[in-house]
């Protein structure tokens, strides 16, 4: 059985005494019937495909919009020449969400993490740790077990997509997910992983979906940034053992009846927000009349 | 929510249902017919038709029909793809009642002349659910291996068929039979547990009151990696 809360979730991480990362994985085993070896594998296969999506990134890719493609770069060469703020680690968050997020937008290979609206926030947050020696491919994997661990619960208490919660359930989850496997990977109890989570879904509850002419490009790509950057503000909160008041579970049932109560304009219909100012209405009719 | 299905599919983007969903209606479709298309006519509905374009689900639905699979990199210039295989489609918008926003008719012709009707939606995290086949409806989501049987409505053919099965030792996860219209025209589904090997499903299709067979093995090697 997958956990159906947080908290069970933590409670068989410490009755059996075993890490976050093992509790996920031995409790998807028993639902998957898969064997631990092919599941590991799985997992290290999920982790290559996102290092080559940011290897593969070309700068003068286009979405067929014309809409996104080559903002990553510009970070990377601003970075490059001292023009950015907040040090290495932000810079290279920044530049990977958007280069995974604008492949997605130019239909290169992704992993759908939780949806492939929101695929870059993870990556973002792993590849510079990575790509730096500070976590290897089995430490990540193990982060990794951990987001799946919170977006499994996400999805059994509200919902992963956009068009049933918004926003919030595609980037606010990948948000608490990347947070969660932050906090593990420097070595945070499962208490501090669900409070990294649950600070990062309380932070970005309400956010709607709201996609220019309905494309995954505008807002998405730069939406990416913000959850990875606020999974790494959450995790170094709760790293240093910041608190949050409202528990993981009920941040997640929040997020399920804030998504309800928001009209469908702002659930990926492309009707609302942003969609539906002035120039996203330009943009949308400028893509129709194109055919 | 599966642990992989939150994390992943590994796809072509920039969306799991316009874009994954759509790859793997086509490719399911592929399967069935047990063929590249020559000719394909593909209908759209709901947001599939509005938003497809900017999604690629055109290329998606014409890349699985190639039998590429949903995270193949060469979806996105599958229609130049098409053209080298002889594939000849049409893309259009199509008007349906109560059907799933995410919805595509796919009616398709083999080269040796085989034909099929399939109507699917895809559903969500690039899953899918097949609601018609031939114009009968069906609801099987083409992540199992599974047998699909044109019969006539007649007694004794769903034994036939289980008995066949059984003599294999194949076990049945799931059955659904649908008709058309009584003592007419029904399919029958059934998901199963392992391979179904093609010697049966030819047996099959000579039984009596059988009119087709139609297979779908998800665990068969790739047949179509030339593109």
């Amino acid at each position: 059985m997958s956990f159906l809360s947080c908290e069970e979730m933590l409670t068989a991480a410490r009755s059996q005494n075993i890490s976050l990362s093992e509790a996920i994985l031995r409790s998807d085993l028993a639902e998957s019937r898969l064997t631990e070896a092919h599941s590991r594998e799985m997992m290290r296969h999920l982790w290559q495909v996102m290092q080559a999506t940011s290897r593969d990134y070309d700068p003068a890719q286009r979405s067929r919009s014309g809409l996104s493609g080559g903002d990553a770069a510009k970070v990377e060469q601003a970075h490059q020449e001292g023009k950015s703020l907040g040090g290495d680690y932000l810079a290279a968050v920044t530049a990977e969400a958007l280069k995974t997020a604008e492949c997605n937008a130019c239909m290169k290979r992704i992993v759908a993490a939780p949806t492939a609206g929101s695929c870059g926030v993870l990556p973002a947050v792993l590849l510079p740790l990575a790509r730096s020696g500070e976590a290897d491919e089995e430490s990540i994997c193990d982060a990794l077990y951990v987001a799946a661990g919170f977006g499994q619960v996400i999805a059994a208490r509200a919902t992963l997509a956009g068009a049933e919660g918004g926003c919030q359930a595609e980037v606010g989850a990948a948000s608490a997910m990347a947070a969660a496997a932050l906090c593990h990977l420097k070595g945070g109890a499962p208490e501090q992983c669900a409070a990294a989570a649950a600070m990062a879904l309380g932070n970005l509850l309400g956010l709607v979906c709201d996609p220019v002419a309905g494309l995954v490009e505008v807002p998405c790509v730069k939406r990416n940034v913000v959850g990875a950057v606020n999974a790494v503000s959450c995790a170094n909160m709760a790293l240093a053992g910041v608190d949050y008041a409202i528990p993981c579970d009920e941040v997640i049932d929040a997020m399920g009846r804030v998504g309800s109560l928001l009209s469908p304009d702002l659930r990926e219909t492309g009707q609302g927000g942003l969609a539906a100012t002035p120039t996203g209405v330009r943009i949308a009719q400028a893509l129709a009349e194109q055919g | 929510m599966r642990l992989f299905d939150v994390l992943g599919p590994v796809m072509i983007g920039p969306s799991s249902s316009h874009t994954a969903g759509a790859a793997r209606i086509g490719y399911t479709a592929q399967k069935l017919l047990g063929d590249v298309p020559a000719e394909a006519d593909i209908g759209l509905y709901g947001s599939f038709a509005t938003t497809g374009r900017g999604h690629g689900t055109d290329r998606a639905l014409v890349a699985g029909l190639l039998g590429l699979r949903p995270d193949d990199p060469r979806l996105p210039d599958s229609f130049a793809l098409a053209e080298e295989a002889g594939m000849k489609f049409t893309i259009h918008p199509v008007e349906l009642r109560a059907a799933h926003p995410n919805t595509a008719v796919l009616t398709l012709k083999s080269k040796a002349g085989r034909t099929l009707v399939l109507k699917a939606a895809s559903v969500g995290g690039g899953r899918i659910r097949v609601t018609e086949i031939d114009g009968v409806p069906a609801d099987f989501g083409g992540d199992s291996n599974t047998l699909i049987i044109h019969n006539e409505d007649t007694p004794g053919c769903i034994a036939e068929v289980t008995m066949s099965l059984a003599q294999r030792r194949i076990n049945i996860a799931s059955m659904q039979v649908f008709r058309a219209a009584a003592g007419g025209y029904a399919v029958m589904v059934l998901e199963c547990d392992s391979h179904i090997p093609h010697v049966l499903e030819q047996q099959m299709a000579v039984m009596p009151g059988i009119r087709k067979v139609t297979c779908l093995n998800i665990d068969e090697p790739e047949e179509c990696e030339e593109g």
